[in-house]
This record gives structure tokens, sequence and C-alpha cells, in this order.
């Protein structure tokens, strides 16, 4: 929490010497408070004020960054409890847990499997983050080789879940240079010699504690001391209402800066049958890395998605350009199809044109980023618009036809718009994207 | 550490639903849903006297729009709205029906009146009852459901910003509870709420529907919308303190994402499943109290979810 003028009036020389430009003591440090002046003016000032001037200005949610490289993984500095307060800033990383006792052949499999997950969904690209390699043998050297093979194919952050400060010390050797989210407490590992590689190599280490959150606090406190700085928090809550418990009082606690050892990114690591329940609570409710060990399959799409919708800004919904976008290499022949600059629609409707094998003009009018039926109710998809903005796309330079597709659920729009448009016919395409392909068999 | 607790001012309404013989109805049992002075599931710092419940939907005639994957998690009875339904009860652990007169129109209103009445008679739990959609003729054939259910404390879906009179009046003279639904809006949805005040419908008789958007289409709205209608409630305005209820099941179902053939993401029936749960676990965290789902494994799922979520935690 920022500091009051007052109480940074009482670290302060309190001489009025007014070198500083201001009469008194209290008048900067009025202005102090207020961020409209630096503290650097006053020549007399203590280290104990500038230390706490300089706490209070902090983030109070450290940034911590796993990995290297275009795929690196920047989590922590948010600054809300609702994401309609402001917007949750740093899209958690999802991985997959990974055990060394898989041979090479099948981790290489998962690992190839978990990048073919990637997929563009409104506009985003949707991926599997980390992947954590766990020491599940205890052996150092399968652990090690494990590290290894999984390194050379999958370029993205991973992380180590090591048995042994010796399992850890090896495995660095393989791929210390990519900063790798060193865990340690799970298990049996110790955290302090865990904290000193984290330290040494400067990477992150996530800190799993023993299921309680004064248990946590203080292997936090422990990894902190042995010099680890760029922490992730995991209470090891075992359970769902645990686990909302924990998250909530550490991210309010690091909001309202009542616990230096609270501010940091939190993470889980999950496991067991209870995983597709704690997964999506796990998006919602605030960690920043979220590990998996054995997800269905069918888990990740629904994660993905659910991870898309909660870290939108609520202010502006994500929104497409108005223009006209050629879907596969339209000429004056093709369908013209019209529909709102959502992101959601504008990907739906072009994935699903380009999926039939259609190629086609694609006019994207500006609604304020609302869906189809939202811009309808809201007017600001109306035929006056869409007439207007068609003309400004000069679409009767671009197709020789005089033919324009709208979509199904504005079907009461196409009296509307003939009347607008002279000379053009308004054709009511189907309701659904998905319907699309057939509709042109029939019609085009 | 001194754990940083929020003490709120406000209460959510409780809302029964379902009425047994003793209490004039024909019900097995009363459910009811509400009554907490805490964030959703905050149970470390408040009271939450009634867990979230979990209700499965049937259709008055047999769903063929359905998707596959759900109509095969039930043997042949989808076309007898009684028969799935006792069946859902005694397989499944849900508190309530919610049964779909989407054909009601189609069917007249008469032969649809009788159609409820035969489905209270064979059908124990409480209900919920949707009508075929916003229009006179539902607003109509709610009022007759009512009447010839007097005393039964179904929930009435739904009552909307220009059709709200003749529900309201209806609930309020027949002994049961309302949905009032609003497009995904706080203020939307206090305005409605206002109105049904105005009318006299009980505060314990209202429950708000902010309307779904599903996983993928707009649960982002719904989520913040809820979470802010659940604050302003808390603190005290009490024309937000309505329970909430969410229609899942539609929209999880009809996603593309879970709709296509696509190998990668594996099973469909699986992805119809955590599409459904991850929207109810979601929502359950925003503030839902009712959760209308459409496959039992999901119910499954979402009841392990709420039994887990309710058990007061020791580890702070
Ligand atoms: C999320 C949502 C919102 C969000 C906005 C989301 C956004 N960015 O648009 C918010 C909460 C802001 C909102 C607000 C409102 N909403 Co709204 N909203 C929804 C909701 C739940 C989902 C919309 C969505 O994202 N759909 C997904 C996109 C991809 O769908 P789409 O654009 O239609 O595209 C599909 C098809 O149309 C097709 N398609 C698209 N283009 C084309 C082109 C061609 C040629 C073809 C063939 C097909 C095609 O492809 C897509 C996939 O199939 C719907 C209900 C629902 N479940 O659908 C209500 C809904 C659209 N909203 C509605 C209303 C009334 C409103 C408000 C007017 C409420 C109010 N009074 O405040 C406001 C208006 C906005 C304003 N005044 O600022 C109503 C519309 C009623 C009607 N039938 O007209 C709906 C249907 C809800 C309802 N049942 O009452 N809404
Ligand atoms: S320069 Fe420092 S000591 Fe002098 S008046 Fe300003 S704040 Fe006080």
């Amino acid at each position: 929490m920022a500091l009051t003028g007052l109480q940074i009036y009482k670290l302060l020389p309190k001489t009025n010497c007014k070198e500083c430009g201001y009469p008194t003591c209290l008048a900067f440090a009025m202005k102090l408070a207020a961020q409209k002046e630096e503290l650097s003016k006053c020549p007399d000032a203590s280290e104990e004020v500038k230390a706490a001037l300089g706490a209070a200005s902090a983030p109070p949610i450290k940034l911590v960054t796993i990995g290297t490289g275009e795929d690196k993984i920047a989590v922590g500095e948010e600054t809300v409890l609702f994401r309609h307060d402001k917007t949750f800033f740093h899209h958690p990383a999802i991985g997959e847990i990974l055990p060394d006792t898989m041979g090479e052949g099948e981790l290489i499999k998962r690992v190839n499997y978990l990048k073919s997950l990637d997929f563009e969904r409104a506009g985003e690209m949707l991926k599997v983050n980390i992947i954590a390699l766990e020491n599940k043998s205890g052996d150092v050297e399968t652990f090690a080789r494990a590290v290894k093979t999984v390194s050379k194919i999958w370029n993205r952050p991973i992380a180590l879940i090591p048995h042994s400060s010796a399992a850890l010390d090896l495995a660095m050797k393989e791929t210390a240079g990519n900063k790798p989210l060193i865990i340690a407490g799970s298990g049996s590992s110790e955290i302090s010699a865990f904290a000193r590689t984290a330290k040494e190599y400067s990477c992150p280490l996530m800190v799993c504690g023993d299921g309680t959150l004064e248990g946590t606090l203080k292997a936090v406190d422990e990894a902190k001391k042995a010099g680890a700085e760029d922490i992730i928090i995991n209470p090891a809550s075992d359970t769902l209402s645990n686990f909302l418990t924990h998250q909530t009082v550490i991210r309010r606690a690091a909001l309202d800066r009542l616990d230096p050892r609270t501010a940091y990114p939190t993470g889980v690591i999950l496991r067991g049958d209870d995983l597709p329940l704690l997964a999506p609570a796990a998006i919602c409710k605030y960690p920043a890395v979220i590990l998996m060990e054995n997800p269905p399959d069918e888990l990740y799409i629904s994660l993905m998605t659910l991870r898309q919708n909660i870290y939108t800004d609520p202010q502006k919904p994500l929104q497409v350009e108005g223009l006209v976008y050629p879907i596969g290499e339209p000429d004056e022949n093709s369908p013209l199809i019209v529909t709102t600059n959502f992101s959601l629609t504008y990907f739906m409707v072009s994935s699903e044109i380009d999926s039939s094998g259609v190629t086609a003009h694609l006019a994207i009018i500006e609604a304020e980023g609302m869906s189809v039926l939202t811009a309808w109710s809201a007017g600001k998809f109306t035929a006056e618009i869409i007439a207007n903005s068609l003309k400004e796309m000069k679409i009767a330079e671009l197709v020789k036809h005089r033919k324009i597709i709208i979509p199904g659920y504005v079907a009461s729009l196409q009296g509307e718009l003939e009347e607008e448009m002279p000379g053009w016919e308004i054709l009511v395409g189907p309701q659904e994207a998905s319907d699309i392909g057939d509709y042109f068999k029939q019609v085009w | 550490m001194n754990l940083p607790l929020k003490k709120w001012t406000g209460k959510i309404n409780t809302v029964k639903i379902g009425r047994t013989a003793e209490e004039g109805g024909s019900r097995d049992r009363t459910i009811t849903i509400g009554g907490s002075n805490c964030l959703p599931m905050h149970n470390f710092e408040g009271e939450i006297p009634h867990r979230p419940v979990i209700a499965l939907e049937v259709t008055d005639e047999y769903p063929n729009d359905w998707h596959p994957a759900v109509i095969e998690s039930y043997p042949e009875i989808m076309d007898d709205a009684s028969k799935w339904a006792n069946h859902i009860s005694q397989e499944y652990n849900v508190d309530l029906i919610c049964l779909n007169m989407r054909s009601a129109e189609k069917r007249g209103m008469n032969e649809s009146v009788e159609f409820v009445k035969e489905f209270l008679r064979n059908v124990p739990l409480p209900i919920i009852l949707k009508g075929p959609g916003e229009s006179d003729f539902q607003d109509d054939f709610l009022a007759k459901c009512a009447e010839a259910a007097s005393g039964e404390g179904l929930l009435l879906a739904n009552a909307a910003e220009d059709h709200y009179k003749t529900i309201a009046a209806a609930a309020i003279a027949y002994g049961h509870s309302i949905i009032a639904e609003t497009p995904i809006d706080v203020n939307l949805a206090k305005q409605l709420n206002i109105l049904l005040n105005d009318m006299k419908v009980p505060p314990d008789r209202i429950v708000i529907d902010p309307l779904t958007g599903g996983l993928g289409y707009g649960l982002e709205y719904t989520y913040s919308v809820m979470e802010r209608i659940r604050i302003s409630a808390l603190k005290g305005d009490v024309y937000m303190q309505m329970p909430f209820i969410n229609f899942i099941g539609d929209e999880s179902w009809k996603v593309k994402e879970v709709k296509i053939e696509e190998p990668l993401w594996g099973k469909i029936k699986w992805r119809g499943v955590y599409w459904e749960v991850s929207n109810a676990v979601s929502l359950l965290l925003s503030g839902s109290e009712i959760v209308v789902l459409r496959h039992p494994d999901s119910v499954k799922l979402v009841r392990r979810a709420i039994d887990d979520l309710i058990t007061k935690t020791e580890a702070v």
C-alpha cells in the first residue's frame, strides 16, 4: 500500500531547510505521497526513507520470467482481485508434468503431442507453455537424460522437479541456459539447496508448501534467505476449498502489501481424480503457473479457451479491423460475405469459409467488436451502417456480380438492405458459420 | 500473518423450491438455495448455509437436436419426459429437474398444461419449469401451469423486461418462484428486480438468470457480471441479493470446439463434459447457486466440486 504524507513526513529530516523547493518537510512529504515529487530533491533524505518509498512503489506482485526466447513465460505484476476492476495481465502458463520413468520414445511422442496442440482461436495462439520433468525414478542420470531428451525437441520453457540436489545439479548442466523453473519442496527435495542453485543460475524457483498457509510462507522465507529472488508460491493445497482459500488470501495479502512473503505469483501442481475440477478453478482464481500430471487430453481445449476468456481485457473485446479480407484468392466472381468486427465472429466465419474450400471476400463492418446479434440489438449493425461501410469499401469495383450474403441471424435486415443498396441482391446465409460450406454448394 | 479476511454487511436471499405434502405440495423434498454472507464459496470467511445445487434438463419432446454424445448417455426413454426424469433422479445425484417445455407452443396451450400436470404427478423432485421462450404465449402458459400446480413451489423460467407481469402475478397467487432473466447486464438485472419488487413479488421468490455466455462464447461477460452483482449484493443492495441460476448445458454442447472431429482433442463426449464442467466450476466461483447441466457425467464431476468447495477449510 502507498505511504501517506504523514508516514513519509516522519521519516524526513524535519529541518524545513527548503532545499527541496518546499517551505516545509511536511509540504514536500505531501507531494511525495501524491507521487508529484521525487525524493532525490531532498539532499538529506535517509536510507530508511529511500527504502520505504522504494518498496511502496514496487509492484505488489513481482514479475517472474521462466525460460528464454519468444516463448518465455512472464507472470506476476497483477493488480486486482477481480478482472472487472481492470484486467488480468499475464496469462497463466499451462503445462504438463512428465515423469523421467517414461522411455525416450514415449517422452518424445508426448512432447510432440503437446506441441501439436497449438491452435489459433479468435486471433490468438493458444498453446501449452511449459513441460515439467519429474524425477520419479529417483535416479540422477535418468533424470538428466530425460531433461536432455526433452530440451532437444521442446524449445519452450521447462520446469524441473528433481528428487535431490544432486539430480538438480546434473540436470542444470543440460539446461541451465534455458532458465528453467526449478521446483523445490515437493517430495524429498530440500528448499535451501534448491534456492542456492536457483540463485547461482538466476532461475525462477517454485516453492511448494506443506498444504497450510503458514507452512508455505515459512518455506518462501527459507528460499528467500537462501538467495532465491524470482519465486512462485505453491501452497500445495490438497482440496478445491483449501485451494480457493490459499489463493485468495495470498493474492489479497500481496495486493495490500501485508506480508513481503506473499509478493510473488502463485502456482499449482495438479494430480489425481480431481484435476478436471481444480484446473478450471485455477484459471479463474489466480495461479500463474498450472502444472498437471496426467491430464485427460480432452481437457486441454476447454482450459485454453477458459484462459483466453478470463484473461481478455474486459474494457475492450478482441476486435479486427473493418476491411474486406480475402479468404483464399478470391476474384471478381467470388462471393461477398458480410459480418461484424468481433474477433471471435471474424475467426469463426473466416475459418469456416476457408475449410469449406471456397474463396470469398469477407467484408468486416466496424461494430464496436460485437457479435452479430449483440451488434444488431445495440444498433451497430443496421442496414444503413452496413450499406455505408460497403460503399466505402468500394465493393462495386471488387466484384462483378451484385450479390451480398448476410448472416442468418439478421435475416430481418434483408428488405431494408435491399432498399439501401439498389441494384444489389441480398442473400440470407445460414445461422451458423459451420453450415457455410453446404450453403455455398447450394447457392453459388 | 494476520489473515486478510473480508466481512460484508449484505446477505444473499434464500429461495425455497418445491413443497412437500406437509407444506401443501407433492414434492418429495424441498431445496433451499442462497443465504451466504460472503463471496462465492469463501466459507473461510463467512457462512454458506445452503450449498449450490444441480439440475439436469429434460425436454417435452425427443431432443433431436441434442448432441449424440448426450443422447447416448441415456437409455431409450427420452421421448417420455416423466420416465426420463425419474431415471435421472434414481441414477444421478441431482437436486432438481428442469422440464424444458420447448415444444409447448407447437403442442398447444391446453395439451401442454395437461402435459405439465401429468409430469408433476409422475415426478416427485422439485421442478424448474421452462417455457418455450419469451413471448405472450409463454407468459400465459406459465401462468396456467402456475395455477394448475398451485402450492408446488415451482421455479418458473422466465420473467424478462417486457414479459414479467403475468408471470409475477401468477407466482404470487399460487406460491411459486420466478427466474428473472436479463442479457448479461448489471443494471438491467437490477432494474428487472425493481420492477418485480414494485409488483410485490417477495424477494425470496426471485432467482437471477444473468444469461450464460458459453465457454469461448461470452463466458467472461457472464462471469464478471455475476461477480459485480454479487459484490453489490454483499455491500447491501437489496435488489441484487437474489441467488443465481445458470443454464449451462445448451451453451456447452453446441460449440464448435466440442462438436468437430479432431482426434488431437480427444473424444467428443469427454470434450463436452469438460466443457460443461469448466463452465460450471467457473460460474460456481462467480456465484452460481443452481447449475443446469446436460450430461450425466458432468453431474458427477460438478457434484464433487460442490462437495469439496462447501467443506470448511482448515488449512489457513
Ligand atoms: C456475450 C454476449 C454479449 C456481450 C458482448 C459480446 C460481444 N463482444 O459481442 C455483452 C454482455 C456486452 C452483450 C451485450 C448486449 N447483448 Co448480448 N449476448 C451475448 C451472447 C451471450 C453471446 C454472443 C456471442 O459472442 N456469440 C458468438 C459469436 C461468434 O456469434 P455471432 O457473431 O453471431 O457469429 C456466429 C453466427 O452468427 C455466424 N455468422 C457470423 N457472421 C456470419 C456471416 C454469414 C454470411 C453467415 C452465413 C454466418 C455468420 O457465425 C458465428 C458462429 O456460428 C448472446 C447470446 C448467445 N448465447 O448467443 C447474447 C445476445 C446476442 N445479446 C443480446 C442482447 C439483447 C444484448 C444487449 C442489447 C443487452 C442490453 N440491452 O444491454 C447488449 C447490447 C450491447 C450494448 N448495448 O452495448 C441478445 C440479442 C437478442 C436478439 N435476438 O436480438 C442475445 C441473443 C441474448 C438474448 N437471448 O437475449 N452481449
Ligand atoms: S529538503 Fe528535505 S529536509 Fe529540507 S525541507 Fe525539504 S524535505 Fe525537509
